[in-house]
């Protein structure tokens, strides 16, 4: 029995991992972007949040209604500021650039709160603890399932944005195409600030849900760029439904690795990935060496 | 006044200067083709008037108004829509998406999906297939339906005919007559020096950058055309003097 609530907890986890993966996943799947900024930008929104709750004494969740606002423009002065620029000078740059981003973020936020871990638990009344009795004394977190729940619906909803809205397809088109786009009467510049702020509204509620189930500092971004990345890559990255599935494959490593022992957490988490990325180099080998061969004459 | 006017148009890639001084109208209703080698500047002067390669010095003026620094996506919501050279359609997406987000500028005009699919009956069956597995005709025709969803003043064209079978070709020059028929603005880029004959009103020839002869199609020969084209008017011209 504890090993079907094991499983059951790998794949909740996943949900939370999806909507970590969710953000990182848009950005280089429409702007061709890897933002290693991403965790940390996370955390900022959780700290946004903790400050709400914790001076205002509002509810971290009606706290969103400020601080995915907040986000948003975050992502368009990202894009504006940081993003296109360095794009243009390569595709290696907005590594660099985002990855000093990460360390700017890191550092004021260590200024303002100092080294102090902090979590939104406290603010939620029982929700951080309460779960439901699956029978045979097995219990599953409630806000497990809420996160679950949460990623499911914002990355369907992500999904069908894409699918059936004119903005969704420009966005897509945009992926697909930049200058080809602006052919067709599209603005590509509003279109890739647009989804740098979707992308960020996703980082919002992440940084919610990382400050809900865990306590957080101004450091522990670059753990859930990890997850986050690893979930988008095993998943497939740029396809919202792969990142779900990645989300919960990496979730579902992790928690039987430590059902089988309490170190493998991670160790299994990594190495699946691994698996997976070496598998793919391997399936595509030819398409691999005719890249190199084509790019760096090796 | 014109359409279109360009003056003294230069545009550079690099170091190497592909449009040299070109100066040319467009009258409202026309049909120019230009015709010329490869290398000869049709496609990067095309690109330039869409606005996707800043000219490095002159000017373009679409009915007056000088649009040289617009940025493309403006130019489209102005009336100019270029069908580009391999046609660059958004493979991941269906016939109908392609034809839909043309509407983005949100130019007002006649042009619906649906009468895109009257105008090319052969996208009727696959409006919703993704257009990385149509055939090449049916790509052109959804190439060229997405720029006449924008509904445009002024249609640039660079070769519709390239890369498909010639039955394809008919059928998209087809298409083309019944645009002319209604009255559309058309500059094209043509090889075929007998199609370029017989669906132009004009016809300009490109020579390393340049517009070496311009006319009529009804009164340029063949010879003078071919002449340009390949240089040996321009050598002529030298050894007069």
């Amino acid at each position: 029995m504890s090993f079907i609530t094991a499983l059951l907890e790998g794949v909740l986890l996943g949900g939370y991992y999806a909507m970590i993966a969710c953000g990182l996943s848009f950005m280089f799947g429409v702007m061709r972007i890897i933002n290693l900024a991403h965790g940390s930008l996370a955390v900022v929104a959780a700290f946004g949040l903790w400050i709400i709750a914790d001076r205002f004494e509002y509810d971290p969740f009606l706290a969103l209604i400020v601080v995915l606002p907040v986000m948003a423009g975050l992502g368009w002065l990202l894009q504006r500021g940081i993003l296109e620029r360095s794009a243009r000078s390569g595709e290696l740059i907005p590594i660099l650039s985002t990855f000093g981003l990460a360390i700017v973020i890191e550092n004021v936020l260590f200024e303002c709160f100092g080294a102090d871990i902090r979590s939104l638990a406290p603010y939620v009344g029982s929700l951080a603890y309460d779960s439901f009795d699956l029978g045979g004394g097995s219990y599953i977190g409630e806000l497990a399932v809420l996160t679950f729940a949460a990623a499911i619906l914002l990355l369907g909803g992500l999904q069908l944005f894409l699918t059936y809205t004119p903005l969704g397809r420009q966005i897509r088109a945009t992926a697909e195409d930049p200058d080809t786009v602006e052919l067709v009467g599209v603005n590509s510049r509003f279109v890739n600030a647009v989804a740098a702020s979707i992308a960020l509204v996703t980082v919002g509620l992440a940084g919610l849900f990382l400050a809900l189930r865990t306590n957080f500092d101004p450091y522990s971004g670059s753990l859930q760029l990890i997850f986050g990345f690893e979930a988008g890559v095993i998943g497939g990255t740029g396809s919202l439904w792969g990142t779900l599935a990645g989300g919960i494959i990496l979730g579902l490593a992790q928690t039987l690795g430590a059902h089988i022992h309490p170190q493998g957490f991670l160790l299994a988490g990594h190495g699946v990935f691994l698996l997976v990325l070496v598998g793919r180099l391997y399936i595509s080998r030819h398409a691999f060496r005719g890249f190199l061969k084509a790019r760096f004459g090796w | 006044m014109s359409l279109l006017s360009i003056s003294a148009l230069d545009i550079r890639h690099g170091l190497l200067q592909a449009v040299r001084e070109v100066s040319f109208q467009v009258e409202q209703g026309e049909t120019v083709a230009l015709i010329g080698a490869n290398g000869a500047g049709k496609t990067t002067l095309l690109r330039g008037i869409a606005g996707s390669h800043r000219p490095s010095n002159g000017q373009i003026r679409l009915d007056g108004t000088d649009i040289t620094r617009m940025p493309t996506y403006q130019r489209v919501a102005m009336g100019i829509a270029l069908v580009p050279e391999g046609r660059r359609l958004f493979a991941a997406m269906t016939v109908e998406e392609n034809l839909q987000i043309a509407r983005a500028s949100g130019r007002k005009g006649e042009w619906t999906v649906d009468r895109v699919m009257e105008t090319f009956p052969m996208l009727k069956p696959r409006r919703n297939a993704r257009c990385g597995t149509l055939s090449g005709g049916e790509q052109q025709a959804t190439a060229i339906g997405r720029a006449l969803m924008t509904n445009p003043r002024l249609l640039l064209l660079d070769e519709v005919s390239l890369g498909l079978s010639p039955l394809a070709v008919n059928l998209v020059y087809k298409s083309v007559e019944a645009l002319i028929a209604s009255g559309a603005t058309i500059l094209l880029v043509e090889q075929d020096l007998n199609r370029a004959l017989k669906v132009a009103n004009r016809v300009m020839c490109m020579l390393e950058g340049k517009i070496v002869v311009e006319g009529n199609a009804g009164t340029l020969t063949r010879e003078q055309i071919t002449d340009a084209y390949f240089g040996h008017q321009k050598r002529g011209q030298a050894e007069q003097t």
